[in-house]
């Protein structure tokens, strides 16, 4: 009884909404923060859709999220930034046809009185080292995003543990890039962010980077379709489509056109074929 | 309707609240077309006697029998205060009217009403806005549209002046001339005479007298009836 | 500080130059609310009548649970929502999750406590002084629960507007099962979060000074409408 009368209040309010809010072509896409809030699908999207008619509603998630997302079938497809947790994703059979879209790299930000003298630095390694012996405070994301994973994959790489800092210097804002980054200009605080979203953001106060152009620094973004064996109702052509496109050499141009103040945030990953040959 | 829901008869009633008895050991019968008159003073348990009788409270013992079952939809009740809706006075008429189920012109029907205590030119008027005197007689003409064979009222001039007070008695007598019963609280012994065929006088609860309005205002036969009628103030 | 006198004088930009982005947000933001406000009032006004004038034993805990129920938090009702329409989720077949029927549910069910506890109290009181009155005139149980609702139709105005204000000023709820999709379900809240995420804190305040504004305005034209027609019914 009580079922249907939720269910009954669902569809009120789908019929409701639905002539207002109707859209026939359209896909829904799992993605991350930095994607979002680096402005970039802003960009992209109404290109894709100029050519193929089709909707793309980003959801911007961090990249565990997201992909938790995907796997109860409530997207088409993702795109996200963690290599090892994706692989994990198309082990289980969630996901379909993965395929690298683009990258662009972390960096370290500080305050200028860069308590743990690493600024100019190329060493990540030895940078997050340094801040921890000197104890100097450090701004995490703490939510399992695609940045959060890499951040902790590179401490570590460093032999140290950021969870003994708790409570001290080490502190998890267990949010997004953007409120991270708040956090740390509020605080003084070291960060480790995606160069993308760094461009992108305004409330930088005191802070700049301080540590970039270490090669391990890559961080690779990746598509894939939602297993449709999975979830039967996943739009599989339309999927497809948008994958094909952000792949594709329009795709890929388009990505490497996205500039902030001049500065190129994303690097298509065909174009660094091109240039490695 | 063939058969009247009169008359009334009451045996033994009783209401208490917690240990307090309210109304003691009440016996009395009420007859078709008269006009009774409850009386005594404040606290006397008057009101109270009255919503038993309409059977807005439920007594602790004794017994409440109307001549039919279907009783409570031939009766309606006037307030000290009466509660309009926030509409207009025509309109809450025809509230009364829809509620009592009636269908066909609700509207004609309320108009007569307000017609007949000469309140026509206030039909359309929030019934809210209204001063207290035309508020009561839209009461009136609320309670007189239901063509109840009984009409309470509980004290219903004590909080107007002279003016509006001689209105709703004629208001009152009209309505009895139509045949409707009336039962009424007062405290007041001017109004008592002016209307009543008979007299019910109620002291701490317990029913002192209970005698023809002749009688009663020249032969009492209680010393605190006798005090009332003086004015003397009652312990 | 700077953020402060920024962000008033963003907001009269984007006011003064009917920023269309701005505006679909806008419309989005009251159409979800207005929406979600309309079923909530259509289930509460007469559940919350119906809980005035009932007595049944368990009733005083209804009622207090109901109360404590006006605080829940956004958050907590979005995952329900979320939960429950998920793919995977019992209602999942519907495919509302990420579109703005799934944010006008999870509103409904954050107001719909409010406008029912609200509703419940100003009929009881309103039942003490009609009692006798409508009892005398053998009005059903149904017949007096309208007649209650109509009368204090005013007052009741008041329960609503709290729904709304509550409704159009969540972010928690509408984020999580909205998904804050750009120009589908992208409201007045999602967009403040989402700005103050990108660090662009005076486009984020000018966001909210606009949602505030409109809130304000709601209510005044509600407050006028309120007090004209007491002035003249009463």
């Amino acid at each position: 009884m009580v079922k249907v009368l939720i269910r009954s209040l669902f569809m009120i309010a789908a019929l409701m909404s639905a002539p207002a809010f109707a859209q026939e072509k359209f896909i829904v896409v799992a993605s991350t923060t930095s994607t979002e809030d680096s402005g970039l699908f802003k960009y992209l999207l109404p290109l894709f859709k100029a050519k193929t008619g089709i909707d793309v509603r980003v959801v911007a998630q961090g990249t565990g999220q997201a992909l938790a997302t995907a796997r109860k079938g409530d997207a088409d497809v993702v795109f996200v930034h963690d290599k090892v947790a994706e692989t994990k994703f198309m082990e289980e059979g969630f996901g379909v046809d993965r395929r690298e879209v683009m990258y662009n790299d972390f960096i370290i930000v500080g305050a200028k009185t860069d308590t743990a003298k690493i600024n100019g630095s190329k060493d990540v390694i030895e940078s997050l080292k340094k801040i921890a012996t000197s104890q100097s405070p450090f701004a995490s994301r703490g939510d399992k995003s695609g940045t959060h994973a890499a951040e902790l994959r590179y401490w570590k790489q460093a032999e140290i543990d950021p969870q003994t800092g708790k409570g001290t210097w080490y502190r998890e804002t267990g949010s997004g890039m953007g409120p991270t980054l708040n956090t740390a200009s509020a605080m003084g605080a070291y960060a480790f962010t995606d160069r993308g979203t760094w461009l992108n953001f305004k409330n930088r106060g005191d802070l700049g980077i301080v540590v970039e152009g270490d090669t391990k620094l890559n961080n690779q973004y990746g598509i894939m379709l939602v297993n449709p064996a999975k979830h039967a109702h996943v739009k599989k052509e339309m999927g497809l489509a948008f994958i094909d496109w952000v792949t594709s050499a329009e795709g890929q141009l388009a990505i490497a056109a996205y500039k902030i103040e001049g500065q190129q945030l994303f690097f298509p990953n065909r174009s660094r074929l091109v240039n490695a040959k | 309707m063939v058969e009247s829901i009169l008359p009334l008869s009451v045996r033994s009633l009783s209401y208490s609240v917690g240990a307090v008895e309210v109304i003691r050991d009440a016996s009395f019968a009420i007859e078709r077309g008269s006009r009774n008159i409850v009386l005594g003073a404040n606290g006397a348990g008057k009101s109270v006697l009255l919503r038993l009788l309409h059977g807005l409270l439920l007594p602790s013992g004794g017994q409440i029998k109307w001549a039919r079952a279907d009783a409570k939809f031939k009766q309606a009740m006037v307030f000290q205060r009466p509660v309009m809706l926030r509409r207009t006075a025509r309109e809450n008429i025809e509230f009364a009217l829809q509620v009592a189920g009636r269908e066909k012109n609700i509207s004609h029907a309320a108009r007569a009403a307000l017609e007949s205590v000469g309140l026509t030119h206030l039909a359309d008027r929030p019934a809210r806005l209204c001063s207290g005197g035309e508020q009561q007689r839209i009461a009136l003409a609320r309670a007189w549209a239901l063509v109840p064979e009984v009409l309470f009222l509980d004290e219903p001039t004590a909080s107007l002046d002279p003016t509006a007070t001689k209105a709703i008695e004629e208001i009152i007598a009209a309505i009895n001339n139509t045949g409707t019963t009336i039962i009424m609280t007062t405290h007041d012994i001017g109004q008592a005479k002016r209307i009543a065929h008979r007299v019910l006088f109620l002291h701490r609860g317990r029913l002192m007298e209970d005698a023809l309005a002749g009688h009663f205002f020249t032969e009492p036969q209680s010393p605190e009836a006798a005090a009332f009628i003086k004015g003397e103030l009652l312990w | 500080m700077a953020e402060i006198s920024q962000g008033f004088t963003t907001a009269a930009t984007l006011i003064g130059t009917a920023n269309t982005e701005l505006l679909s947000i806008v419309w989005l933001s009251l159409k979800v609310s207005g929406i979600a406000v309309m079923i909530a009032s259509l289930l509460a006004l007469p559940f919350g009548a119906w809980l005035a004038l009932v007595r049944f034993p368990g009733r005083q805990s209804l009622i207090a649970i109901l109360n404590g129920m006006m605080g829940l938090p956004p958050v907590v009702v979005g995952l329900l929502v979320y939960l429950a329409l998920s793919r995977a989720g019992p209602l999942g077949s519907l495919g509302l999750l990420f579109t703005p029927a799934a944010m006008v549910a999870a509103q409904t069910l954050l107001i719909f406590p409010i406008i029912t506890a609200l509703t419940r109290q100003v009929i009881e009181d309103a039942w003490i002084e009609y009692r006798e009155q409508l009892i005398s005139l053998n009005a059903s149980r149904g017949q007096s629960m309208m007649a209650l609702l109509w009368d204090m139709r005013f007052t009741l105005l008041t329960a609503v507007l709290a729904g709304f204000g509550r409704a159009i000023a969540e972010v928690g709820a509408v984020m999580i099962v909205g998904g804050n999709i750009d120009g589908i379900t992208r409201v007045m809240t999602t967009a403040i979060s989402l700005e103050t995420s990108k660090g662009d804190l005076a486009l984020a305040l000018a966001l909210g000074i606009v949602l505030i504004g409109i809130v304000v305005i709601v209510n005044a034209i509600a407050q006028i409408v309120k007090t004209t027609a007491m002035k003249h019914h009463g």
